[in-house]
């Protein structure tokens, strides 16, 4: 260690280790300020992506264990949900059940960015009530991934549309686009669950 | 603008993404048209579906206390904790040693300029033609001439009796500091001492000593303040002698 070349004394030595010990302890700690209130938030939605327990339960451990890694490069001030939730979802790509999901659903061109025109379904025929959350928690299992997490982003954790960009790593007009084509595909996929 | 229009928008309307005058715009539409506003609240209704279901799985208490475990701050290894106590005063205890060892050389590279220095003097004053400015074997003439040109004095002692006989002296300067030069003879040897205050001189742990500068022996104490110096070519036994002698005169 070139800390004991320098010339220098005890008292040096000791407040270079204490800098050292001290850095580290405060990064640790500012990340579990920032990573662990976002803890049931993440696992939900890596339970949502898995669609199990145990292998929910390792993405998530998987997760914070990138993040406290990489945390030196997180640029304070920037977007800590996104970073995270950007490193859950690669994290699951990699996965088997990730590459599984992804490799086996088709999804519509996204080439065009625009939004879908409105269907002709009457708004009767699409409305979701709040009774029907057993309902809407199968579509949204049965939908691809990338429908599924894309509404979870936007309904349930309520980012904008500049953060599920962030996370999802797509174009703005891509997140409008498969938005739009999530929406229907649940609509649909509820249709289908209420006539069977 | 076509209701088909105002429809494209309501995602975003409701996502809280339309720019704020189109939004204006789009309220006050929705509240014209009953189609679009049926449009609207299928799509306010969904989003609340959604939000309401997203909410689904609630993990294991025993995941967030081993996930928080692990990113709370790491405890030093168990080599490190034990070690690092050790290491760290093994390495305190050889910086202490090294900076000893180097003020120790440091003293001793000092103390050999000084007697280098004052063996100069003497060997300067030995060959002068005058070298002694108060020319008395008189202790009770020279100590006197001293008086308001250094700013100390000594004692001086009796050396009736003794093979020491008093040549005189004159001023001496060694670091920028004033003191006296006092000339001995005993037999055909001279010798020389030196008087200084201690605080003139460069900062040493030497005090007393026994040295051979040049060959020449030299004797060195400190006494009230004052550092001895007595310088010369004869035997060490004059030497110490003479440095008792001085001594005893306190």
């Amino acid at each position: 260690m070139d800390l004991f070349l320098r010339p220098g004394n005890k008292t040096r030595v000791r407040r270079f280790t204490l800098v050292c010990v001290s850095e580290e302890r405060s990064l640790s700690g500012s990340f579990e300020e920032l990573a662990l209130p976002l803890f049931e938030r993440l696992y939900n939605f890596a339970h949502w992506l898995t669609q199990d327990r145990e292998e929910a339960e390792d993405l998530v451990q998987e997760t914070y264990a990138k993040a406290l890694k990489g945390f030196r490069s997180f640029q304070p001030g920037t977007n800590f949900r996104a970073w995270i939730y950007q490193i859950l979802r690669n994290t699951f790509l990699t996965s088997r059940t990730g590459l599984k999901s992804t490799a086996t659903v088709p999804l519509e061109s996204e080439s065009d960015p625009q939004i879908l025109p409105a269907t002709n379904d009457t708004p009767e025929s699409v409305l979701l009530q709040r009774s029907d959350q057993q309902l809407v928690q199968d579509a949204l299992g049965r939908l691809p991934v990338p429908y599924r997490e894309v509404l979870l982003l936007c309904e349930f954790e309520e980012m904008s549309y500049q953060e599920i960009s962030a996370t999802l790593a797509i174009p703005m007009g891509t997140v409008m686009s498969r938005l739009s084509r999530a929406r229907r595909a649940l609509r649909d996929t509820v249709q289908e669950l209420r006539e069977h | 603008m076509a209701c088909k229009a105002w429809t494209e928008k309501l995602d975003a309307y409701f996502d809280g993404e339309l720019p704020a005058d189109e939004a204006r715009a789009l309220n006050e539409h929705l509240r014209g048209c009953a189609t679009c506003a049926a449009h609207g609240l299928a799509k306010v209704q969904q989003k609340l579906a959604v939000k309401a279901a997203g909410q689904r799985f609630t993990p294991d208490p025993a995941l967030r206390a081993r996930i928080q475990k692990s990113i709370a701050a790491p405890e030093p290894p168990p080599w490190r904790r034990h070690w690092l106590p050790v290491f760290l005063t093994a390495a305190a205890a050889l910086l202490a040693a090294g900076t000893l060892f180097l003020s120790v050389q440091h003293d001793r590279r000092s103390e050999q300029q000084l007697l280098s220095e004052l063996v100069d003097q003497h060997v300067a004053t030995l060959t002068s033609a005058n070298p002694v400015d108060v020319v008395s074997t008189d202790r009770h003439t020279v100590k006197p001439w001293f008086e308001g040109k250094i700013p100390f004095t000594f004692n001086l002692p009796e050396l009736q009796g003794s093979p020491f006989v008093l040549v005189g002296g004159k001023v001496s300067y060694v670091s920028q500091s004033p003191g006296a030069e006092l000339i001995f003879r005993v037999r055909q040897h001279q010798m020389s001492v030196f008087i200084f205050q201690e605080r003139g001189l460069r900062e040493t742990r030497e005090s007393d000593a026994v040295r051979t500068a040049l060959s020449f022996e030299v004797r060195t104490w400190r006494h009230n303040g004052l550092r001895y110096f007595v310088i010369g070519d004869t035997s060490a036994r004059d030497l110490d002698k003479l440095s008792d002698l001085i001594k005893a005169a306190g």
